[in-house]
């Protein structure tokens, strides 16, 4: 009996201590949205090529990326780009001031509970992914940094269009 | 026999709730939105900042470390 508590401590105590979740990792497929924000209106992703960012009100880069992916979103939508932008905001009224405020021709998901954000992991704000047609996750960009992060982006889904056509 | 039965559990918890656990203690990313408000700023009011910076200047002839560049040399 005594083995057994201890067993179970310690397991408890291990999972804590671990990550609950499995690590999204470049040339791993990616967790589905639809089950980590269950209710959002998430686009249709397969077949597509999709770059999800993560950004917060609170976060000034992130006001600085909004531009560059409605750029984005215009020039390589019609190709097979879908960018969804996942909000990290606590509160709702944040997150729809900011959306109304930056006018995002994108589709924006708000994931008050951090599901998303605890699968994704991301390790700075904002963080973005690229993913390529069969879902596998293909680049990450920590951060924003103006016209060298909108160059790689665009060589980046560039080269998957490019690909995958 | 029954104390180590004890201890190492009890060990395992402290571990698990001290700060050896990255898992409880360390904020994400995402979670600074609090952090970053202005009430949380170090720095919250510039003018007063910018005062007593200039009081340890003129006042005790040290200058720098504060996110000013040079060290109170004068070669900068």
């Amino acid at each position: 009996m005594n083995n057994l508590a201890t067993s179970l401590l310690f397991l408890t105590c291990i999972g804590v201590a671990l990550p609950a979740t499995a690590k999204v990792e470049v040339g791993r497929s990616i967790p589905k949205l639809a089950k980590l924000v269950p209710g959002a209106e998430i686009p249709i992703t397969s077949g597509k090529i999709v770059l999800i960012d993560f950004w917060a009100s609170w976060c000034s880069p992130c006001r600085e990326s909004f531009p560059i992916l409605n750029e984005l979103h215009q020039k390589y939508g019609p190709r097979g780009l879908v960018i969804i932008g996942i909000s990290v905001d606590e509160k709702e009224a944040d997150y729809r001031r900011f959306a109304s405020k930056m006018k995002a021709a994108f589709p924006l998901v708000h994931d008050s509970a951090h599901k998303a954000a605890a699968a994704f992991n991301p390790t700075t704000m904002p963080m973005s992914y690229i993913v390529d047609r069969k879902g596998i996750l293909r680049h990450t960009h920590k951060g924003f940094r103006g016209a060298k992060t909108r160059a790689k982006y665009i060589a980046e889904i560039e080269a998957l269009l490019a690909k995958e056509d | 026999m029954r104390r180590s039965f004890l201890v190492i559990p009890l060990t395992l918890v402290g571990i698990c709730l001290s700060s050896c656990s990255q898992q409880l203690v360390r904020v994400k990313p995402y979670e600074r939105g609090n952090l970053s408000r202005l009430g949380m700023s170090r720095d919250l009011n510039p003018l007063y900042t910018a005062m007593t910076e200039h009081a340890y200047f003129s006042r005790e002839g040290s200058f720098g470390g504060a996110g000013v560049g040079g060290g109170g040399c004068g070669c900068n």
